[in-house]
């Protein structure tokens, strides 16, 4: 067996030491008849050998983004990971712990936190971070749980159909049990329609929940957007793009109330979408709302600086059924990993990063552009993303004729948006070379429908 | 001798100037970013993040991830959490680009091997749980049961049945109240009997028609396994409520009996718990949460199907709740629990159940002729002893014991849970600990419990710091580091 370590000599020590003659009598808790009679029917044991080998063969089937190039986003990004984050985060301190309950062996664990906390707040320009929660949706909907608290307002919370999607769906599952009402205000032209989503702010409304750059890269006028929603008393929730904020002025100075961000970019694959990492961060006046865990800092009995979980009583260990959230188990890991990314990339490395994905995003979409079959969606300013109609109407066959010359060239947005189902959704991150954009391009051009009838 | 000059906090080890990351030049023509962008959505400053080469992050991580305790360097008995060992092999497998450099809106032609682990995955859980379809999304255990909990109120809610109450044992994790108040309903507590077990008396007296589910987590968080779980199930059905089973506990039971086959209607699992998947200093976790036919409909959507010889997300399901995930889950963790589960085969899966409750069996014959275990001679995968006792003779705490056991390298158990049992020491060795280890920190146990008062309620004397001030830490919060 490959990790179970008890010889049959052990086993037979061991059960003479409890006192009883087999394994089986280990289990005379379970009754007899709720007993499972044989085995169970799946698959038997494969060695590591055998195993590496039908994984391969999993693998293999997959068309992963390291033989293709990748151009897919919305909310998960191919941009580079730099080798000290996997070195980092592979330590086994760090990698086979859990949630430091026992400070006194757990300091690096809690140390890294409280830095991560740090970071997300200089990042943010936020006043405080908790230690994660599971994913950008997740932090978008405990975000709106916070303000639903904070604000005593449970009546109403308004957001745009240019948030992410399946952010708004996991929302809407979670309200769907509370009596709050959710409210989608339209875009135009891509972005937020300030007079259309003003209107919808009404005294009952607990919180404003946008994107920005949004889901279909664009940047939003945040300012207005916070005053609209402070005026009528309600919070303004920030959903960011973190690699955007090496450029972009920071949402805490442009009157956010709670940012949330998907972290994944910070340092972690796409892993086909996880595990990633929900960022939550807020002013200091809603601190006692915020879900999961929180590091603080402290001193040990010797008086010497140290870092502890701290404001526990949110948590539901100790409050149960009036806890905050109930998460428990976090994304600890990958905190670690933007904590490690961060660190390398610094406050230039952050601007640059930012200054190459927008160029670089701004080539690819005039070159695709210069295609008469294509044109931007939209005319507002875009970030790494951008949207790109196909005239034609064909983004299905365009897009699976690219996927078979080895190009993710865009995600289609039919699916969400029917109004845009001539439309697919195009990032360029930092990775992208200039050859790439120049492959990308070129597959666009080919003559799609046949092609992608051999693909299929 | 310890480095603290590096692991000073990576802002004060910051110089202006210095950098790690090194980035190519622009390969696209540029053109200043002012006429990209508008000027009041531009920094003057990028943010103010710490300035470090990439030696000083090495060698700050290095030296903070020394100052840990975790499975790969210590016995880590922390009761409810199955700290077993995580296999290498996973690790290098789940690494391959085939596997990890995947974009969630691929599309599924290029999936197609992902797409069929994740279906195998799914249909090894039916069978494991006894249950009839799973879904893969949520992403911890807590989200299991939320979802599932979401589920139930879909479903009443569709059979126009107005239902309000979810009841759990006294010794529940927090998380099972948290989940029921998140999902809507009223938390409504069942206590124990004198064996830990659930009061039946109590069930009934709270059970009504407004009784939508009963959560209950078998083997419990005693460790003991419930045999009246057959009779709960049916008190519970015959009043028209769900039973969900929290399977955190699911490491004494694969291969043995399935959920399914003694009651439940629903269920999570923790495969970062029973199924090897890394800790991560606090996550990722991942809750698979597996369901009965009736109750299918409902699930988080999309889940994987198969279609002749391909695999496809479906997501045209109309009665589900929705997402509770963006994408797809915890993608990494599941394909950890994959490689585990196939590496380990039917004979493998009961012999880690077997062997897991072997452990804690011996573990508490020996241990329980120095500390009482309040709930009797027998246990499953985990046993909770109690210091109740000792305080009252000694003055000496679950905590202490549990901070002097840090002083001889092993992490200390789970204290204070559950909130059953007074100064209780929940402590779970898994099936990946040997016979040595085991009785080393049994000895361990022994001494500790006899040492004096003043030297247990100082302890730990050996780590890097002792007792740290949580009462200041709470009062005066301190949570991010500021410039002086
Ligand atoms: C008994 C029990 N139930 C539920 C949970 C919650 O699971 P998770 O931490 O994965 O959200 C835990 C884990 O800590 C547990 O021990």
């Amino acid at each position: 067996m490959p990790y179970t370590i008890n010889t049959p000599r052990d086993q037979q020590e061991m059960l003479e030491a409890i006192g009883v003659e087999s394994l089986d009598e280990l289990f005379a808790m379970v009754p007899e008849e709720i007993r499972l009679g044989g085995d169970l029917h799946i698959p038997p044991a494969m060695s590591e050998m055998e195993m590496t080998r039908h994984m391969a063969e999993l693998a293999g089937k997959n068309q992963s983004t390291a033989d293709s190039v990748c151009f897919l986003g919305g909310g998960s990004y191919d941009h580079f990971v730099p080798a000290v984050v996997d070195f980092v985060a592979s330590r086994s301190e760090f990698y086979t712990s859990y949630t430091p309950y026992q400070p006194e062996v757990s300091q690096g664990n809690l140390q890294a936190t409280f830095e991560y906390q740090t970071l997300i707040t200089q990042l943010t320009g936020m006043d405080v971070s908790n230690a994660s929660v599971y994913d950008g949706g997740s932090a978008a909907t405990e975000a709106v749980l916070m303000s639903l608290a904070a604000t005593r307002r449970s009546g109403r919370v308004v957001t745009t159909d240019t948030v992410h999607p399946e952010y708004r769906q996991i929302l809407q599952t979670y309200l769907a049990n509370v009596d709050t009402e959710l409210i989608t205000v339209a875009a135009s032209d891509g972005r937020i329609d300030l007079p259309r989503l003003t209107e919808q702010i009404t005294d009952e409304t607990a919180c404003v929940l946008i994107q920005h750059p949004n889901f279909f890269g664009s940047l939003e006028d945040v300012e207005r957007i916070a005053l609209a929603a402070h005026n009528a008393g309600a919070l303004l929730i920030v959903s960011v793009d973190p690699m955007s904020l090496g450029l972009l002025r920071r949402p805490g100075e442009l009157g956010a109330d709670i940012v949330v961000a998907e972290g994944q970019s910070l340092g972690t694959p796409m892993l086909y979408g996880g595990p990633y990492l929900g960022i939550l961060a807020c002013r200091e006046k809603f601190l006692r709302r915020m879900p999961g865990r929180i590091c603080g800092q402290t001193v040990d009995r010797r008086g010497k600086r140290c870092f502890v979980l701290t404001l526990q009583t949110r948590e539901q260990h100790i409050r149960r059924e009036k806890a905050t959230s109930n998460i428990c188990t976090n994304q600890g890991l990958f905190a670690l990993r933007a904590s490690v990314y961060l660190a390398l990339m610094g406050p230039q490395g952050m601007r640059e990063l930012g200054n190459l994905c927008l160029q670089k995003a701004r080539y690819a979409a005039e070159r695709i552009c210069q295609s008469e079959r294509f044109e931007l969606a939209f005319d507002a300013p875009t970030f790494k993303e951008f949207v790109v109609r196909d005239i034609d109407g064909n983004v299905d066959d365009l897009l699976a004729h690219a996927a078979s010359q080895g190009v993710f060239a865009g995600v289609p947005l039919g699916k969400w948006y029917p109004d845009l189902a001539d439309c697919f959704l195009v990032a360029v991150t930092e990775k992208r070379t200039q050859a790439d954009i120049d492959r990308l391009v070129s597959a666009l051009r080919a003559n799609s429908r046949k092609v992608a009838a051999s693909y299929a | 001798m310890r480095n603290t000059q590096s692991t000073q906090l990576l802002f004060e080890l910051s110089s202006p100037g210095r950098r790690a990351a090194r980035l190519p030049a622009c390969d696209v023509p540029e053109r200043p970013v002012e006429e990209l962008l508008p000027a009041e959505l531009l920094a003057d400053q990028p943010p103010p993040l710490p300035e470090l080469s990439e030696p000083d992050v090495v060698r700050h991580y290095t030296n903070l991830s020394t100052m840990n305790m975790s499975v790969d360097t210590n016995f880590y008995p922390l009761g409810s959490c199955t700290m077993k060992y995580n296999p290498k092999r996973n690790e290098r497998i789940a690494a391959m680009a085939g596997l990890a450099d995947l974009h969630p809106y691929q599309p599924e032609e290029s999936l197609q091997g992902m797409l069929q682990l994740l279906f195998e995955l799914q249909e090894m859980l039916v069978e494991i749980s006894g249950l009839d379809v799973v879904s893969l999304q949520p992403a911890a255990g807590a989200q299991g049961e939320l979802a599932a909990l979401m589920m139930a109120a879909a479903y009443y809610r569709q059979r126009g049945e107005q239902r309000t109450k979810v009841l759990t044992p006294d010794s529940s994790h927090g998380t099972n109240p948290a989940s029921a108040a998140m999902a809507g309903f009223d938390a409504v507590t069942v206590n124990s009997n004198g064996n830990g077990c659930v009061d039946m008396d109590d069930l009934r007296s709270k059970l009504d028609e407004q009784t939508a589910v009963f959560m209950i987590t078998n083997p419990s968080t005693l460790g003991l396994f419930d045999q009246q779980v057959a009779e709960i199930a049916s008190v519970v059905h015959g009043a028209g409520g769900l039973i969900y089973l929290d399977g955190a506990n699911m490491n004494a039971i694969l291969g043995i009996t399935r959920p399914g086959d003694f009651g439940a209607d629903m269920m999570h699992f923790n495969p970062h718990k029973t199924f090897s998947g890394p800790h991560g200093g606090g996550g990722p976790g991942a809750g698979p949460i597996a369901v009965r036919q009736q109750l299918a409909a409902y699930l988080p959507s999309p889940i994987v199907v198969q279609d002749g010889d391909t695999y496809r997300l479906d997501d045209d399901r109309p009665l589900s709740i929705g997402r509770v995930r963006s994408f797809f889950g915890n993608v990494g963790v599941l394909v950890r629990a994959y490689i585990y589960i196939r590496t380990h085969g039917p004979d493998g899966l009961r012999r880690v159940s077997e062997n897991a409750v072997l452990n804690a069996n011996y573990l508490l014959a020996r241990v329980k002729h120095f500390l009482p275990i309040p709930h009797g001679d027998r246990c499953m995968h985990e046993f909770v002893a109690s210091a109740a006792q000792l305080k009252t003779d000694r003055g000496v705490t679950a905590m202490d014991i549990g901070k002097r056991l840090l002083d001889f390298g092993y992490h200390t158990p789970t204290v204070y849970f559950p909130l059953t049992v007074a100064e209780a020491i929940m402590i779970e060795p898994t099936e990946t600990e040997s016979k040595e280890t085991l009785d080393a920190f049994a000895e361990t146990l022994l001494r500790v419990v006899d040492e004096s008062p003043q030297l247990l309620h100082e302890a730990p004397h050996t780590t890097t710091i002792s007792r740290p001030d949580e009462v200041q830490a709470a009062r005066k919060p301190v949570l991010t580091w500021v410039a002086e």
